[in-house]
């Protein structure tokens, strides 16, 4: 498995760099914010986690297309498969892989992307943790939408239909702890564990069901 | 170790590919697959490595313990080399043949260096594995059996894109997998020349299924 791990970076940070064309697309729509809504810091400051938010989340969609259907494409999959090694660990594994080149750089930008929107440095750290806490959940039901694209020719675009419905409750938790910790009467405990309660859930869940897929449509 | 297959029968969507197929392979045996395109070569050879569902019929690979009836199984002891080549682009020849070799965890097979040796390309072994041509790629996928010891090997047009001379070598290989009690089952439209192998000739069926039964398409 540690093979398949350090493959799957290898992979991803040479072949056109998706870790980076996610933090690019993210600061895309940081920036585009600011235009539609308007130089007032006040504002932005306080709609900035939001923001920050949706710019990851739609980031983070990107690349997921790759994830099955690269491997479907070059016929690797049929030989992943007929190791010796739970197909649903093999998902888990790639997700892993994939959350640590495409996630984790939208975590680290995020301060950056956060001073542009004036987002103070509790908000930002907020932000931080949030996404730290629920972003693996966006991969792990991408997986599962990606398994369900890698059978069609151009299934890019559905992958993103699939999982946006489906990681709205991630995005509910993870701006409703983010406001909790800035604003005091909020909890932010309570959101913050229902978002890892997502993340275990969707870690179980996203992986099975790309398995079932990936299983049922191998021909 | 014995690899059977009892009147297997496969279906493709709606329509049956395979149908009744049965062969019995001990220690040292192969079995060439034949007929035309479209005979469902690639579906049987599909379904032995439990990629397809059976419709109908058991596979077994005794001797190899727990699970030796189901083919979702047992197939980690198979190794499949299909249409493409399972390799990645982005990464180097020994880097493609060092993972299968890590994660497929068999010990026993080739070295990288031996491997690339025996399809006599030893000097690719540090290029990214995009530089290389067709039949070059082809050859390190057939690499990719060599560094990773497995009993069975099932082949789906393995020559596709090789030379005379390559093609030779591998029946080489094969030969030589036959030798040390493998077995290897080639669907191939040239003769792989591996002696007394076995043959398998698929015939192109008209049958379609319609409810819970099968007609058959030229008598209806």
């Amino acid at each position: 498995m540690g093979a398949l791990l350090s493959r799957e970076i290898r992979v991803a940070l040479r072949a056109g760099s998706g870790a980076l064309m996610g933090v690019l697309f993210f600061l895309a729509v940081v920036t585009v914010f600011p235009f539609a809504i308007g130089p007032d810091l006040n504002q932005l400051g306080r709609i900035g986690p939001a923001i920050l938010w949706i710019g990851a989340l739609l980031a983070s969609l990107l690349g997921l297309d790759r994830l099955f259907a690269m491997e479907r494409e070059d016929g690797a999959l049929d030989a992943l498969v007929m190791q010796p090694h739970p197909l649903m660990a093999v998902i888990l594994v790639k997700c892993l892989a994939h959350w640590l080149v495409s996630g984790l750089p939208l975590i680290l930008a995020t301060p950056l992307f956060g001073i542009m929107l004036n987002v103070s440095p509790l908000g930002i750290a907020a932000v931080m943790a949030t996404l730290a806490a629920g972003t693996p959940a966006i991969t792990f039901i991408g997986a599962a939408a990606a398994a369900v694209a890698s059978a069609l020719p151009r299934g890019g675009l559905l992958i993103a239909v699939l999982t946006l419905p489906l990681v709205i409750p991630v995005l509910i938790f993870g701006i409703t702890a983010t406001n909790g910790a800035l604003y005091d009467p909020d909890p932010f405990t309570a959101p913050f564990l229902i978002l890892l309660a997502l993340t275990l859930f969707a870690g179980v869940l996203g992986p099975l069901a790309a398995s079932l897929m990936l299983r049922h449509s191998a021909e | 170790m014995r690899f059977e297959a009892d009147s297997i029968s496969v279906n493709r969507g709606l329509r049956r590919v395979v149908q009744d197929v049965s062969f019995s392979l001990g220690e040292g045996d192969a079995l060439t697959v034949t007929g035309a395109n479209g005979a469902g070569k690639s579906t049987l050879l599909r379904a032995l490595c439990g990629l397809l569902p059976l419709a109908a019929g058991t596979l077994r690979l005794a001797g190899v313990g727990e699970g030796e009836d189901d083919p979702l199984i047992f197939r980690e002891h198979l190794h499949y080399l299909g249409p493409q080549n399972a390799m990645k682009a982005a990464l180097s020849v020994r880097e493609n043949l060092a993972f299968w070799r890590d994660f497929s965890g068999s010990s026993g097979g080739m070295a990288i260096k031996a491997a690339l040796n025996a399809v006599e390309l030893p000097h690719v072994a540090d290029l990214p594995y995009s530089y290389l041509s067709t039949g070059m790629k082809r050859r390190v996928a057939i690499c990719r059996l060599l560094v990773s010891k497995k009993p069975v090997w099932i082949v789906d047009e393995p020559t596709s894109g090789l030379d005379s001379h390559s093609s030779e070598l591998f029946s080489g290989l094969c030969r030589a997998h036959c030798a040390d009690g493998g077995i290897v089952i080639a669907a191939t439209h040239l003769p792989l020349g591996l002696g007394k192998a076995q043959t398998l000739e698929m015939k192109t069926l008209f049958t379609f299924f319609e409810g819970d039964e099968f007609f058959d398409g030229e008598n209806a």
